[in-house]
């Protein structure tokens, strides 16, 4: 009986989908779905067809994710890309520390997240002024910096676009761009 | 798209870049309806469908422009919609000229600039309705004066506008119901695509006559009273030179049908990105404030003249009430800052003097303009056309701050880039310094997204991020808190708006922001009075005296009664895709814009099948299926107040109450900046010349001529043969854009491992190229290579007629990038793209481009440039090539010719001796960029806000 297609014919079960296929191991792992302290619904973050997700979540880890069976939209499947997330949010590459290149250096160093935030906006205050516009050539009001410019948001939630707007905008620079355009 | 009874997907690949919502397309063709897709390549989208017909990329407004023939031609528009509902009864002014007969141009354009003045596309006035003194005879010579658009010279230049477009002070226009006088919108659109034939089609096209009467048949035998039918783009229809006129064309054609506003209808747009609806709406884009306001230009010196711009308060519709809106968001930007005195903080906006777009930033960044520059969550030196400009660019920054998950190219160029290969960057020479952070992901914060039809939907938060990592909402809080504290003090006149900021959120105790707390700004709140801290609950409250905040009046109501709606899940899937009680679509829950149109003028739905929402006589309100988009108790048969404005003069079958003169339109009167109606021009790098016009190209397009972004030359142009192949790029289900979040994926990165092209047989023959083996693609800009994949999906066309040339097509996902970090790398194909722009929308024409394609791996080192130069000498490219403005004469030619005819046209760009090559017009300026008057004119970003009955879209993604 353990030829499989021996057990596949014997076993009442000629078309393989049912008991041949199952070994003890199968038997005596259980799901993490179903051993998750919780699932939290969530929305797939790759195209725009929105599909419900299920992220399920384990000693505060996310161990699965899944479709959302219960999304109007997607009635619980998810593509390729959505299926994999679970990679997206566990992957061995991902970074976790902030990076920083000076100038004409040939590689990266570590640097806390404190001091380069503190780096940033520096820059963001010197580049502001440096290229601060206060009017054109006829006099005209333009209060302006050309000095800084940013990129993205088609990735990004609906309040951080609201408030990298809000923020850039008031401090005058207008070079904001997102995916839309491309 | 589950309710229609055919589904034509052009332009969008839907099977497999956006597979789950493919679902209702299979679910409607389940129930019988038709489904044909359209599209160069034959891919798993076509093996579903009824049937596939393959088309040369851009050309679809030549398909399209013949469908509006056909229907015309054999009756088949609905006649009762059409009156009732579309512009088609308007008179337009008689000093409009089509490209009929001025072979390629409209009236109005002005060769110097480039662009367009619209006075001459605007509606002729009902004296009747339009005159302050009817009595008066004096009244009725004027008309001119009174025309929209006449009182200024209206130099096309659409980011000036929000999605409102510009103001239309001709609201009621003289109208001929039978249809029949010779200036009326319908009469100039049969004369407009008359030459649009089944014989044109093929020509152009390379679509067999029976397929395109076959397709032609399918679409109007489904639609009418009784049947829908649906169109889906994607980028297919965008990323070309003419694309806003693309999804005019479609847009055209489904309000001829009366497929707008009711269930199966529409044109539904593919979008690429989980909220790239929603970074539309709230925007991340130059020209725009939330809720499709424009950023104020120069010229808007004061909040009057900005709201003068927008719309008029005479005008029909609810952008009359832009002034509500505007002082709304301005009080929830700076709160008690914002007063009547100081214009509510106005000032404090800064101004626009023309296109600051992506592809001007970088031209900023080469120029040492553009000093810092943050990328969050994209990958430009990947995903953004030309990639060696967006690295080169980069790489002439100060600094450069990347917040990704990964160590995506745009943050490691500097040191594993295509440039560091060829020797063109060192890095010990690169002064760039660059800061990566790391990003929290989707389950790591909560907060929205909004999906392609408008759906807010709120994540909740599943765990904290690891590490450093932080969400954008965290990070910009942070920098924006500290440059607040640094300004602390500042008496500077420029550091005020920093200073007067509302920036206080709450913080949980990681110091991550309320995302909550957010989206309440977002929604608005009333700020005096009895309900003062209550929120708003429909932007119909919002005040133009102060008394009310919002950040953005299109979502208004999703915390409506204090509850955040996006996170409302009601359960059961029953009632399909349209569940309301599932998240929340902007404006008002709504999910059909624009549902007037489902019922008849008067009220009645078109048919029982498709009835949506009707006018319930007993209640005296519209009721139905779907939250009604019109007033709600305004009934059909109403005639409004002559001089109201706004909303109040709307009348009862004014269906389209965003529009200024409350219709759908086939004639855009204003707004669209290459003109009232979609003509065909073809691609900057088609293999073929503009049969239809002498006009070769849009001649509106934005070309941006530099040495780094040569195009090739015209078709029939020397040199032209030298790259004699179109390629046109795609993606795949299992990556996503440039990567970023799928090839640092083991299980995605498995699936879909290596770059490669799909070509013919024919063409693998022709070139000797071997399946699996290599190739080498070169553009006149760059040079890849890929696997080859030889497949009957693609299918060489025929083009042009008698002397019929055949074109093949070399189909290019464009997911992969060089560096040296990810699961898996490749070359790019937008490092072979070139940027030349669409004048509504800025975006790149990336959907055609030529090239040349021989067996093996490309070159290595120095051997590339020199491989990629020897083409260009070949070709004999200059900055001009390809670049050419007006190819026709422009003239008049037609028998109506009079001395009030716009003055002749000359060619700004004469065609060189046919012997030599092209010579440079100008010497190219000291950045290769020649002082083209067109590039310091103001082409505008503007979204598709004249398709009526679409969803408010500003460019379109990939
Ligand atoms: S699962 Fe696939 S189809 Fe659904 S949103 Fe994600 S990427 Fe799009």
């Amino acid at each position: 009986m353990g030829w499989p297609v021996l057990r596949q014919f014997l076993g009442g079960d000629p078309l393989g989908r049912s008991s041949s296929v199952v070994s003890r191991k199968t038997t005596e792992i259980t799901p993490r779905t179903t051993t998750a302290d919780r699932a939290v619904q969530s929305v797939c973050p790759y195209c725009a067809v929105g599909c419900g997700q299920k992220v399920f979540v384990s000693d505060e880890k996310v161990v699965q994710i899944e479709g959302d069976p219960e999304s109007p939209i997607s009635r619980g499947r998810l593509c390729p890309k959505g299926s994999a997330s679970e990679q997206l949010v566990n992957s061995d590459t991902r970074q976790t520390t902030v990076l920083y290149r000076a100038p004409r250096a040939k590689d990266w160093q570590e640097m806390d997240l404190e001091t380069a935030t503190e780096m940033v906006v520096d820059r963001f205050l010197e580049s502001r002024r440096n290229k601060w516009q206060d009017v054109d050539e006829h006099g005209r009001h333009l209060g302006r910096t050309m000095g800084i410019a940013s990129l993205g948001g088609a990735t990004l939630d609906n309040e951080e676009n609201y408030l990298i707007k809000k923020l850039f905008t008031a401090a005058g620079a207008i070079q904001i761009e997102n995916q839309a355009r491309i | 798209m589950a309710n229609a009874d055919c589904i034509i997907i052009q332009g969008s690949n839907m099977a497999e870049a956006h597979p789950v919502g493919f679902q209702w397309v299979t679910e409607a063709k389940a129930r019988g309806a038709k489904v044909i897709h359209v599209d160069p390549r034959f891919s798993r989208t076509s093996a579903v469908a009824d049937k596939h017909v393959p088309i040369r990329a851009g050309s679809d407004i030549v398909l399209l422009g013949a469908l509006i023939n056909y229907v015309i031609e054999h009756e088949k528009w609905f006649n009762d919609y059409v009156v009732a509902y579309t512009n088609a009864a308007s008179i337009i002014n008689e000093d409009f000229r089509d490209t009929e007969d001025l072979d390629g141009l409209f009236s109005g354009f002005d060769p110097e600039t480039g662009g367009y003045d619209m006075s001459s596309w605007s509606y002729e006035p009902d004296r009747a309705a339009h005159s302050g003194n009817p009595g008066d005879p004096g009244n009725d010579g004027d008309a001119a004066a009174e025309q929209d658009g006449a009182e200024e010279s209206v130099e096309a230049a659409g980011d000036q506008y929000g999605m409102g477009g510009p103001e239309l002070d001709v609201s009621k226009p003289r109208r001929d119901e039978t249809l029949q006088h010779p200036r009326s919108v319908f009469q100039i659109l049969k004369r407009h695509y008359s030459r649009y034939t089944p014989e044109m089609v093929r020509d152009v096209c390379g679509i067999s006559i029976e397929d395109f009467e076959l397709l032609a048949r399918t679409v109007t035998e489904n639609s009418g009273r009784e049947r829908t039918t649906c169109f889906a783009y994607a980028v297919g229809w965008t990323q070309h030179t003419v694309g806003a006129q693309y999804i005019r064309t479609a847009t055209i054609l489904q309000l001829l049908l009366g497929n707008m506003g009711r269930p199966g209808g529409g044109i539904m747009a593919l979008r690429g990105h989980a909220s790239i609806q929603g970074s539309t709406d709230i925007p991340t884009l130059f020209n725009l404030l939330p809720g499709y306001l424009p950023m104020p230009t120069v010229e808007k010196e004061d909040l009057a003249t900005y709201l003068d711009g927008i719309a008029s308060k005479k005008q029909k519709g609810y952008w009359a009430n832009a002034d509500a809106y505007t002082i709304s968001l301005l009080k929830a930007w700076w709160g008690d800052a914002a007063t009547e005195e100081n214009d509510w903080g106005y000032g404090y906006l800064p101004r626009l003097t023309g296109p600051h777009g992506t592809y001007q930033t970088v031209e900023g960044m080469m120029a040492g303009e553009v000093e810092g520059y943050f990328i969050l969550g994209q990958n430009p030196a990947v995903g953004s056309a030309n990639g060696r400009m967006q690295r080169m660019g980069m790489a002439n920054l100060k600094w450069l701050v990347v917040r990704d998950f990964q160590l995506i190219e745009s943050a490691t160029w500097w040191k594993d880039g295509p440039e560091i290969e060829t020797g063109e960057l060192r890095t010990e020479d690169i002064e760039t310094e660059v800061f990566f952070f790391p990003a929290a992901n989707h389950v790591e914060k909560a907060g929205t997204f909004t999906q392609t039809q408008r759906l807010v939907q709120w994540r909740h938060q599943a765990v904290q991020p690891p590490g450093d990592a932080q969400s954008e909402l965290q990070f910009f809080y942070e920098v924006g808190r500290r440059i607040r504290a640094r300004l602390a003090g500042s008496t500077d006149p420029q550091d005020r708006a920093l200073l007067d900021l509302t920036w206080d959120y709450p913080v949980d105790e990681h110091g991550e922001p309320d995302g909550d707390a957010v989206l309440q700004e977002i929604n608005g709140r009333h700020l005096t009075g009895p309900d003062a801290g209550k929120h708003l609950s429909t932007f119909n409250e919002m005040k133009a005296d102060g008394s009310t905040e919002g950040g953005c009046w299109i979502y208004t109501g999703v915390y409506a009664d204090g509850i955040n709606h996006a996170a409302d899940r009601e359960t059961g899937v029953a009632d399909g895709p349209a569940g309301k009680e599932w998240g929340w679509a902007w404006p008002a829950n709504r999910r059909i814009l624009y549902n007037r149109a489902s019922a008849d003028p008067e009220g009645k739905p078109w048919s029982e099948r498709k009835k949506l929402v009707w006018w319930d006589e007993d209640e005296g309100r519209w009721v139905g299926n779907d939250v009604p988009d019109f007033p709600v108790t305004l009934a059909p048969g109403t005639i409004p107040d002559p001089e109201a404005g706004g909303p109040a003069a709307l009348a009862g079958d004014d269906a389209f109450i965003m529009q200024a003169d409350g219709k759908g339109w086939l004639f855009a009167p204003k707004g669209m900046v290459d003109g009232p109606l979609p003509t065909h021009y073809e691609a900057q790098e088609s293999p073929v010349p503009n049969v239809m016009y002498a006009q070769q190209h849009n001649p509106t397009r934005v070309t941006v001529p530099r040495s780094d972004n040569y195009s090739k030359p015209s078709a029939g142009m020397p040199g032209a043969d030298v790259y004699p192949f179109l390629f046109t790029t795609y993606r795949l289900t299992e990556h996503h854009t440039a990567g970023g979040m799928s090839r640092w994926l083991p299980y995605l990165s498995e699936l879909q491992p290596e770059m490669f092209c799909e070509v013919s047989p024919e063409l693998a023959a022709e070139r000797g190229l071997e399946p699996y083996d290599w190739a080498t693609i070169v553009s006149p800009r760059a040079a890849i290579e890929a696997k080859v994949l030889v497949t009957e999906r693609m299918r060489p066309l025929r083009i042009g007629g008698a002397d019929a040339q055949t074109v093949h097509q070399i189909g290019l996902p464009y997911h992969w990038g060089v560096g040296g970090d990810a699961v898996v790398s490749g070359d790019s194909a937008n490092d072979l793209i070139g940027v030349t722009l669409d004048p509504n929308v800025l975006i790149q024409g990336s959907k055609v481009g030529a090239c040349d394609i021989i067996p093996g791996r490309r070159p290595r080192g120095t051997d590339l440039l020199d491989f990629v130069a020897g083409y260009q000498r070949r070709a004999g490219l200059t900055v001009d090539s390809g670049n050419e403005g007006v190819t026709g004469t422009g003239e008049d030619a037609g028998p109506e010719a009079d001395p009030m005819a716009p003055p002749e046209m000359t060619s700004a760009r004469p065609h060189p001796p046919a012997d030599g090559p092209v010579v440079p017009h100008d010497p190219p300026g000291p950045l290769g960029r020649k002082p083209r008057p067109r590039d310091s004119q103001q082409p505008s970003q503007q979204p598709s806000r004249q398709p009526p009955a679409t969803e408010p879209r500003t460019g379109r993604e990939d």
